[in-house]
Parts: C-alpha cells; sequence; structure tokens
C-alpha cells in the first residue's frame, strides 16, 4: 500500500480517558496516513464514542499524547481541532432536515459577499459550488433549495462528507455512518468513502459491522473495554478473527455457535 | 454502487407547481390575506374601511402585531419562545412614565433607559433558557409575572396609581419623542387633499386640513424591522444562524455555530420589538397604564404561527409573520366595521390558529419527507 509511505497526519499515543471513576480509555493507541481508511471496531461500550471525541477535540485526554502531522497538539474545543483538518461526521446530527442542502452545506462556513457596509451571505457561489461537490460525490441535486429532509440518510451522510472535504479535511471522522442505513445506501456510503479516501484524505471509519469494515478499510483496530486489541492490515485478518476480537473472544465463539454462525 | 449518471430517480414523482408553492411558509398567510381582503370588501366595503381613515385605522392597528410578530417570528425560528411580550409592553411603558413624568428626566432619556432596561432583560431571558437548558415556555412565564408585577407595583408605590399620564406635555419639544409618535408624509396628504383624493375636515379648528394628515411613525417601524428582519433573516449568515440555532441546535454547535449568542441576541430583539411598540403607545396615548399589553405575547405567537412558522423552530418566514398580524389587524377592525359583535374576534383567532397549525404540521411532512 503506497499510504504506508506516509507519515500520520493524526497520531494518537496511550490515550487514556477518566470520567471520574469510570476509566473510559485505558491507553489507546492509534495513529492515521494520508489516503487510507482506518476502520476502528468495538462493540457498544468499547469507547469508540469517547475516543474520536478525543481526536475530535470534544474531551481532553487525561493522558497520552496527540500529534497532528508530527507536532504535538492540544486541541482545546471542535473548532480547533476542526481548523486544524479534523472533521468528524456524526451520525444523525449531522445535517438540518427543515434547512435547504445549500443552507447546511456552508452552515457555520457562510460565504460573504459585501454590498457598501452591509455583509450578504453569497447565494449564488454557495448554490453553484454545493452543486458541483455534491455531483462529484454522485448526487444530482434537483436543486439546491431542496430540503435536506427530501434527501435519504446515505445522501444526507454524503452532504456531510462532501461538506468536510470540501472545506480542507485533512482527517475525516466518520462515526458510524452506515448504521442506520439500508443495503444500497450503505454501498453509496461506501463508495463516497472510497472516493474520498483517494483524494488523500485519511479516513476514520467507526463502525461494528465487520462486513462493512472489511468492504473499505485499509487497516483495522478493535476497541474493546477501552484497550486497543491490536491493529490488522487488509489481508492479515479474517471477518471471523475481527468479530472475536469485537465481542472479546470466547463468549461469542459460544454464542455463534447456537446461532448457527449467522451473525 | 453509486450511479453517477443517473438523473432521475423514476421512482420520485416530479412535484406539481402547486405542492411546491405550498411548502413556502407565507403560502397559507398570502391565501389568508386575499380572503379576509375579499371577505370585508363584500361585506363592509361601504362603511367607510376602505377610504382613507379606515385605511389608517386598520393599518395602525395592524403595524402594531407587525412589531411584535418580527420578534416572535425571529425568535420562534431560533427555537425559542418569549411569554414575557406582553408584560413587557406594559413594563417598558411605565418605565418611561416613571423616568419622563414621575422623576422628570428628559424624554429621550427615559426612552434610552427604557429600551437599555428591556433589552438586558431580554438578555436575561436568553441566558437563563441558554445556560440552563430550561424550555424557554417556562422561563419566560415567570417574567410574564415578574414583570407585571412591578409594573404594578412601582406605580402604586410611587404614585398611588396605575396609570401615569402627562407624558405627551413631557415630550413636547423632544428631540427622540417624534420617532416613536410622529407622523411621516404630511406634505403629502395635504397635497392629496388639495386635489381631492382625501377628504378634508369640514368645519371646526381644523377645517380644510385632510383628514388624515400622515402615517404614523408605529407603521414606518412596523414596515422597517419586518424588512431589515426578512433580509437578515433570508439573506445573511447570521440568518442562517438563526435557522440552524431554532432547526437543530446540537448539529449547528458541532459546525461551529455559535448557538447560544444567537438564542440570546434574539431574545433581546424580542424585547426590543416590545420595547418599540410600548414606546410608540405610550407616546400615541400620553400615558402608561399597569395593564398595558395584556395577551400581546399570545397574539404575536399566533400571527407568527399564521405566518408559516413551525412552534419547534427552524422555519418560518418574517413576511409571513406580517401577513399574520395584517390578518389581525383587518379582522379585529373590520367586525368593527362590518357591526358584528367585537368579541367575536376571539373566536376568530382561535379557529384561525387551529387552522394554520394543521397546516403547517402537513406542510413540514412534506418538507422533511416524514410519513
Amino acid at each position: 500500500m503506497s499510504s504506508y509511505d506516509h507519515a500520520p497526519i493524526v497520531e494518537m499515543r496511550d490515550i487514556e480517558k477518566h470520567f471520574g471513576p469510570v476509566i473510559a480509555l485505558n491507553g489507546v493507541s492509534f495513529d492515521i496516513r494520508p489516503g487510507e481508511c482506518h476502520c476502528l471496531l468495538g462493540d457498544n461500550g468499547a469507547g469508540k464514542s469517547t475516543f474520536i471525541k478525543t481526536m475530535a477535540g470534544v474531551h481532553k485526554p487525561t493522558r497520552g499524547e496527540i500529534l497532528f502531522e508530527g507536532k504535538h497538539m492540544d486541541f482545546s474545543s471542535p473548532r480547533d481541532a476542526m481548523e486544524a483538518g479534523i472533521a468528524t461526521v456524526y451520525q444523525d446530527l449531522a445535517m438540518i432536515p427543515l434547512m435547504s442542502v445549500t443552507r447546511n452545506f456552508w452552515m457555520g462556513r457562510e460565504p460573504i459577499k459585501r454590498v457598501g457596509p452591509f455583509k450578504f451571505m453569497d447565494f449564488k457561489t454557495a448554490n453553484d459550488v454545493t452543486m458541483h461537490e455534491m455531483r462529484k460525490m454522485g448526487i444530482n441535486l434537483r436543486s439546491p433549495d431542496q430540503a435536506v429532509g427530501t434527501l435519504s440518510g446515505g445522501e444526507r451522510q454524503t452532504v456531510a462528507i462532501a461538506r468536510a472535504v470540501y472545506f480542507g479535511a485533512k482527517v475525516l471522522i466518520l462515526d458510524e455512518p452506515t448504521s442506520a442505513l439500508g443495503v444500497r445506501q450503505t454501498a453509496n456510503v461506501l463508495s463516497t468513502i472510497d472516493k474520498v479516501r483517494k483524494t488523500g484524505i485519511g479516513i476514520v471509519f467507526i463502525t461494528h459491522n465487520v462486513r462493512h469494515a472489511l468492504a473499505v478499510g485499509d487497516r483495522f483496530t478493535v476497541l474493546n473495554r477501552g484497550k486497543t486489541l491490536g491493529t490488522a492490515q487488509r489481508g492479515q485478518i479474517t471477518p471471523e478473527e475481527l468479530q472475536d476480537l469485537m465481542a472479546g473472544g470466547q463468549e461469542m465463539v459460544a454464542l455463534e455457535g447456537s446461532l448457527g454462525g449467522t451473525v | 454502487m453509486s450511479s453517477s449518471g443517473a438523473a432521475i430517480d423514476e421512482r420520485i414523482k416530479q412535484t406539481s407547481g402547486l405542492r411546491k408553492a405550498l411548502i413556502r411558509p407565507e403560502l397559507g398567510a398570502i391565501v389568508g390575506t386575499i380572503a379576509v381582503f375579499a371577505f370585508f370588501i363584500i361585506f363592509a366595503g361601504d362603511s367607510g374601511m376602505f377610504n382613507a381613515q379606515g385605511v389608517l385605522n386598520w393599518s395602525t392597528v395592524s403595524a402594531q402585531f407587525v412589531i411584535i410578530a418580527v420578534g416572535a417570528c425571529m425568535l420562534m425560528i431560533a427555537g425559542e419562545f418569549d411569554l414575557s411580550v406582553g408584560s413587557m409592553i406594559g413594563f417598558a411603558g411605565m418605565s418611561i412614565a416613571i423616568f419622563s413624568v414621575t422623576l422628570g428626566w428628559p424624554v429621550w432619556m427615559a426612552i434610552l433607559l427604557t429600551f437599555a432596561i428591556c433589552i438586558a432583560i431580554g438578555a436575561v431571558n436568553g441566558v437563563i433558557v441558554v445556560r440552563t437548558g430550561l424550555p424557554s415556555f417556562i422561563v419566560t412565564l415567570a417574567f410574564l409575572f415578574i414583570l407585571r408585577g412591578f409594573t404594578i407595583f412601582f406605580p402604586q408605590l410611587i404614585e398611588r396609581r396605575t396609570i401615569i399620564g402627562g407624558i405627551s406635555e413631557r415630550a413636547v419639544g423632544d428631540w427622540l419623542a417624534p420617532v416613536f409618535g410622529g407622523k411621516v408624509g404630511g406634505p403629502i396628504f395635504d397635497w392629496l387633499a388639495s386635489q381631492g383624493l382625501i377628504a378634508v375636515f369640514e368645519r371646526g379648528t381644523r377645517a380644510g386640513e385632510p383628514i388624515v394628515n400622515g402615517i404614523p411613525m408605529l407603521i414606518v417601524w412596523a414596515l422597517g424591522l419586518m424588512i431589515v428582519a426578512h433580509i437578515v433573516l433570508t439573506r445573511t449568515r447570521f440568518g442562517n444562524w438563526v435557522f440552524a440555532a431554532g432547526g437543530d441546535a446540537q448539529a449547528a454547535r458541532y459546525v461551529g455555530v455559535p448557538v447560544a449568542r444567537v438564542k440570546i441576541l434574539m431574545f433581546m430583539f424580542t424585547a426590543f420589538c416590545a420595547t418599540v411598540f410600548a414606546t410608540c403607545q405610550v407616546m400615541e396615548f400620553g400615558s402608561a397604564g399597569a395593564d398595558r399589553g395584556l395577551l400581546k405575547e399570545f397574539e404575536a405567537i399566533i400571527a407568527v404561527v399564521i405566518g408559516g412558522a413551525l412552534l419547534t423552530g427552524g422555519y418560518g418566514s418574517v413576511i409571513g409573520a406580517a401577513l399574520g398580524a395584517l390578518i389581525f389587524g383587518v379582522v379585529q377592525q373590520g367586525l368593527f366595521f362590518a357591526g358584528v359583535e367585537s368579541s367575536l374576534f376571539r373566536v376568530f383567532l382561535g379557529v384561525i390558529l387551529l387552522f394554520a397549525v394543521i397546516l403547517n404540521t402537513y406542510i413540514r411532512r412534506i418538507i422533511t419527507g416524514e410519513r
């Protein structure tokens, strides 16, 4: 893989996060390189959310170090992380359904046009760019005024991804983008991930679905009870092994047996 | 996988023009406005409702509604309510009266100080809502009582009465008072009268002067607030933030929209609108009463809802709210012109509110694709 020639964009070293007496993360190391899709797998409660929120600047790590392009970083807010180039697309909080695609796309970074002393939002530029960026992702909008609510779940994720890419994300964190989607929409989102990866952006793909991870992932890191259970390269690990790692080994083997290997 | 060539999904029905028009928030209000005017032209067309004086009459009443509806509309789109608007109107009026009449300060100082106090109270409303995360319904309900209580308490304590008059005398020669209580366009009306286009007084001390001798500043304020609010909401970055804050505060925060600041500013704007209303009213009547502004908060909210805004926030239109306010003014005064018992106005309010909410809910389903 060519991507391994590059130095990591973000490197998280021995991250610990304590919430009072609860140890949510207990020494997690993770890195993300340009143009790769690094899947972060784990069952519910494994610490995936806490971990990505630490990376996105929402939480401050209790211990450990975050390196961004080789330099020590100390994000004090999501805004800091965003400005550095770490964009997060949250599963259900990505879009506002009542607002138009354009308004959503530019939310928080509206382009400005000056008319005398007044500053207006430049809707022409905003609409043109939105249409263009969406077309690049394979979605043809009827009109940029279309409310996001009329889009499917997969298309909404795509708008959010397109937005992050357009605004210069170097690392894109996708929080369970496929978990609420149907088969076809999942395929669309996975192909979007593939397109984005090819532009040199590093993708952190959080999921608990092994199949989705294997479809696009270059590397796989499994979290269990706040710890990393190792990182595997593509082709070095089978779906069954991944599944076992996620669920914590033994019990899952027994469970799977009783379910006839369908999980 | 994604088929980038497929431009049109065959399962999406082509939306008709009607359906497209239907998802504009103002549609209901436009239809309502036309219906109301048609009704009164038919039933009260010869009662004087549509001569210069009649038009001025219902425009002034409508303008009052517009001023508070614009504030309530922006706030509702930002996802919050203000139930203290009515009490704020009473409070602001009383504050001007106490400063100018009781304390004898210049009227301009009384007005500016009152604006500062009321906008600060609006900010307090906003800060409490944003910081505690409590529903604005409860927080501003508390202020409904707090402000009304003070509005009755202070004049009783100081002047032993609940109505303070004498403001008109104090306002003579003041530079700021005419901005709220004055009239504009006098020469135009003189000219119209000289051309015989509008009626003139036929006897008395003002014989020969036009019956309508200018447009009250109240109407100018209403139009001004409406236009500015509409442009800010639909054409600026801040407007986008207002929609975002009301549509989904969390999603807006994630992309860096300063939701708390937007909401607090909208509470302050609502307070500003209430104070404009109060100042115009005090200048017109020359007095302040402790019972002024009763139920105005609900009338503002009804006008906004008729205008197509969703009670849950994130969607609505200032123009719609202004049309909702126009419907109010025209119906309230029109029933009088048509000689109908005025208590029926409240029946009308209730009925139209119900229809508007049902229509809005239906429209929301169309936009968001919910079933």
